[in-house]
């Protein structure tokens, strides 16, 4: 596989939310702000990347039978590292995300790309694979904090934009968009467009 | 907190799949049938009913801070291995209940099948523990608030999987069917369960 392809190719054709259906539970949880998405889009993005390199390089040594709990504890390992990272330097945020953090462990995209990619390339390969479908997942979780923040609360990174009512402005904030379900409405809505788009553009849906 | 306040709680108002997210991939992935969904949710609240007790016994006599007190180590703190030591548990769990549902119960561990080892990595089950240490539940309370999330996941998953069902028949927009409507419906529930809220005061 070349590779530009396997780093672009998870950006939308092959995106690892919304066609892999991978890693779907903190995508929802952490999407009310902008702010909290990117934190944790950053997060997956170095476990991710890390994960994949070190199983990568380990690949020959890891026999058959014991490598679902040698990655595991490899990926457990950096997970932990994010997570005390983030406490030291970012308590506020840290306090936020809450245990989605700590969740990132149990992330199917870290186990699946180490499991279905990292296990059988080398570790420029693996790595490139990694970063791509760190940045589809970026990617998504980006386009609906942005969209939850802007229109539930009329602000982006914690900055008015829309003005809202109760401070004088026009804006009514559509406060369905604060609550959990709306998550869900946006992320099938997402999903539906990209289905459209995939087969309009003569792609397989 | 009264245990009956406890359960209810953990099983409808801060429903893990609905409300926390959590072991989404096997919730939409398992919910095409009721009787499969069935199978996942018995699994579910086995393990969940075992691991977080467990988990805080772990927690409570060898990780809290100046938990070793009783081995001469009482300023140790060993809160930062919280993570691997809880997916071991886990996975030691699931493997020995396979183990023992293999040996005395046949007929369910063949109909449980390839759910029950996947559970190792269902995010469901380590949030559960993670949110019992962050709320720091008694030993007696984790038992119960283990019971009632596996309990309230295990009716999600069997309600939305009924739901799909009778989906099949709809005729839903073009790309919007499989995947996009799941979606949808589970936050149509998820909207539903929001209504729960109001039943337990405070």
């Amino acid at each position: 596989m070349k590779s530009e392809h396997a780093f672009t190719r998870p950006l939308l054709a092959d995106n690892p939310i919304t066609v892999q259906v991978l890693g779907i539970c903190s995508a929802l949880a952490v999407t009310k702000t902008l702010a909290t998405a990117l934190v944790m889009s950053a997060a997956v993005t170095f476990v991710l990347a890390l994960a994949s390199l070190a199983i990568s390089l380990l690949r020959r040594h890891i026999p058959r039978a014991t490598r679902l709990i040698l990655q595991i504890t490899i990926i457990a390992t950096l997970v932990m590292v994010a997570d005390l990272f983030l406490q030291a330097y970012a308590p506020e945020m840290s306090r936020r995300l809450s245990v989605f953090v700590g969740l990132i462990v149990t992330n199917c995209i870290v186990l699946g790309r180490a499991e279905s990619f990292a296990m059988h390339h080398a570790p420029g390969e693996s790595l490139v694979d990694a970063i791509g479908n760190a940045l589809g997942y970026t990617l998504v979780l980006c386009t609906i904090g942005a969209f939850r923040e802007l229109f539930g609360a009329g602000a982006l990174l914690g900055m008015t934009i829309l003005r809202p009512v109760a401070e004088g402005g026009w804006f009514h904030p559509i406060e369905l968009l604060l609550l959990p379900p709306s998550a869900f409405f946006l992320l099938g809505l997402f999903v539906w467009a990209q289905r459209r788009f995939a087969k309009r553009d003569g792609g397989q849906p | 907190m009264n245990p009956l306040t406890l359960f209810f709680q953990s099983a409808f108002i801060d429903n893990l799949a609905l409300s926390f997210f959590l072991g989404m991939c096997t919730f939409l992935a398992v919910s095409r049938r009721v009787k499969t969904a069935f199978g996942l949710g018995v699994a579910m609240f086995a393990v969940m009913t075992i691991t977080v007790p467990v988990s805080q016994l772990v927690h409570e006599h060898l990780l809290r801070p100046g938990a070793l007190a009783w081995a001469g180590q009482p300023d140790l703190d060993l809160g930062h291995l919280g993570l691997i030591c809880y997916i071991g548990v886990i996975a030691a769990i699931v493997q020995i209940l396979e183990m023992v549902l293999d040996r005395y119960v046949p007929a369910l561990f063949r109909a449980l099948g390839i759910f029950l080892p996947l559970l190792t990595v269902n995010c469901a089950i380590l949030g559960a523990s993670l949110f019992m240490v962050e709320r720091g539940l008694s030993f007696g309370e984790s038992v119960v608030y283990g019971a009632g999330s596996g309990l309230g996941w295990a009716l999600a998953v069997v309600a939305l999987a009924a739901i799909r069902e009778r989906l099949r028949y709809a005729e839903p927009p073009e790309g919007l069917d499989g995947l996009g409507l799941a979606f949808i419906v589970v936050g149509l529930m998820s909207l539903a369960y929001m209504s729960f809220a109001g039943v337990v005061p405070g």
